[in-house]
């Protein structure tokens, strides 16, 4: 026998659904009255720091059918590559949330994020990574969250440190956008297929 | 503004153990046949990116929020439905609790009906029953949720598929990387074990850790019984020995 090392496991996830509105963006679904606002529906206001973008896309299903039951979160940091919240190296932008909720429209599964170009943010080892956005994607037939990042076209990625990871070469244009028009950007999300996203575990 | 490149000791979190959980391609749960990935998830070392998270404010909730029997309710009213109460901590893998984590949750009523413009079951509404709630843990990781319990209900999959009764949870801990969905069933349900989308989960302890104990000293006598559902975040990593380099 040796000692035990008395650690819990971590609750198992389990899908969304297809009423995760309810919970997540009742103004969304109509359920109005209970929340002022949804949580994550707006990230900025006329103070905030940086380049104003949108980000625009659809999540689709291996049939390149769009999901029009999709919650998409993002993370990212603010124009100074500081996070809002609880990044140790200081306070970030009071006007940024850094983070976004959007639900896929019901009828086309597009979703758009109104925010900032984020500032680029250091790799454990002091590199700095390209800028970028954490996406985490959930949905009807989704049994754990999808982590991925979407990445900027009209920078250089060739030396980010998680791109370099990425053994498929051709699959890194899965995570970059496309500039759409000024200041518009669109990222769309494949689950399953030839144009399979790269999706993380960290 | 001039920025440190390092980021200085932090704490990362434990790796996600994915034998433990679902794996995307579950056939029983016929939607994550075309919406599971295929290919194996990129593996990378947590940055700023995964172990920061946002900050969520006990100023954000209204006083009715973590009640349900409350937060839609007709004047007068009360939904119809067993009174619970479903209430626990918010854990890390090392046990310790998870303060400040915002949970949401949502759930049918006690007929087994969403209140969602794409449900189609024939079980009627109920005017004073919404569906969602929220609260931020307390400085222990503790919360409390007041409710109706929820019906189960059929759904499209198999012929006869029902899921169990069920309440949903979405947890923020204080890092993305901890993000998650899960559902809360209750003891007792024999529709836990028929369920795709439960049995999705690999093993009969997992599935167990997802199951709420009825909580005879926690229930409100001639009032209301209570679940206890405790929740496990991912564990952060002691950062004892990182971010030294020799000789500085």
């Amino acid at each position: 026998m040796v000692q035990k090392i008395d650690h819990l496991k971590e609750s198992p996830s389990q899908t969304a659904g297809p009423y995760v509105h309810i919970g997540c963006v009742p103004n969304f679904c109509g359920l109005s009255g209970v929340y002022p606002a949804d949580p994550g529906a707006v990230m900025t206001n006329d103070a905030t720091k940086g380049e104003r973008i949108s980000v625009t896309g659809c999540v689709y299903d291996g049939v390149g059918a769009e999901l029009r039951d999709v919650l998409v979160e993002i993370w990212q940091a603010d124009a100074d590559g500081i996070y809002p919240g609880n990044d140790p190296r200081g306070p970030a932008d009071p006007n940024f949330t850094g983070w976004g909720r959007q639900a896929g429209d019901y009828g086309t599964g597009e979703w758009t994020f109104q925010t900032i170009r984020p500032g680029p943010v250091p790799f454990p080892d002091g590199r700095l990574q390209a800028p970028h956005i954490t996406f985490w994607v959930v949905a009807r037939g989704i049994n754990t969250g999808l982590h991925t990042r979407m990445y900027f076209p009209d920078v250089d990625t060739a030396a980010d440190p998680v791109l370099s990871r990425i053994e498929h070469k051709a699959r890194i244009p899965t995570l970059i956008a496309s500039e759409t028009g000024p200041n518009a950007f669109r990222f769309d999300i494949h689950l399953h297929g030839d144009q399979e996203t790269v999706f993380f575990d960290m | 503004m001039t920025l440190p490149n390092r980021p200085g000791p932090q704490p990362t979190y434990f790796q996600r153990d994915r034998a433990w959980h679902p794996p995307a391609l579950t056939p029983q749960y016929k939607t994550s046949v075309t919406r599971s990935p295929e290919r194996a998830l990129l593996s990378m070392p947590q940055t700023l990116s995964e172990t920061t998270g946002p900050i969520f404010g006990h100023d954000m909730l209204g006083a009715h929020d973590a009640d349900l029997l409350m937060n839609f309710a007709q004047s007068g009213g009360s939904p119809i439905g067993e009174r619970i109460i479903v209430h626990g901590r918010v854990l890390d893998e090392t046990g310790r609790g998870v303060p400040g984590a915002l949970i949401e949750i949502w759930q049918a009523n006690a007929g087994g009906r969403y209140r969602h413009a794409k449900e189609s079951y024939i079980a009627p509404l109920d005017p004073n029953f919404g569906g969602c709630g929220r609260t931020i843990t307390g400085h222990d990781g503790s919360y409390a949720f007041r409710t109706v319990r929820p019906g189960p209900y059929p759904w499209p999959n198999r012929v006869n598929d029902w899921r169990p009764a069920h309440i949903h949870f979405s947890l923020f801990g204080t890092a993305f990387a901890q993000r998650l969905i899960t559902q809360m069933y209750f003891e007792g349900d024999p529709h836990i074990w028929l369920c795709p989308i439960v049995g999705g989960i690999p093993s009969r302890e997992a599935i167990e850790t997802l199951i709420a104990a009825l909580d005879m000293n926690n229930s409100i006598p001639m009032d209301a019984r209570a679940y206890k559902f405790d929740i496990v975040l991912r564990g952060a990593r002691q950062t004892m020995f990182e971010n030294q380099p020799e000789g500085a």
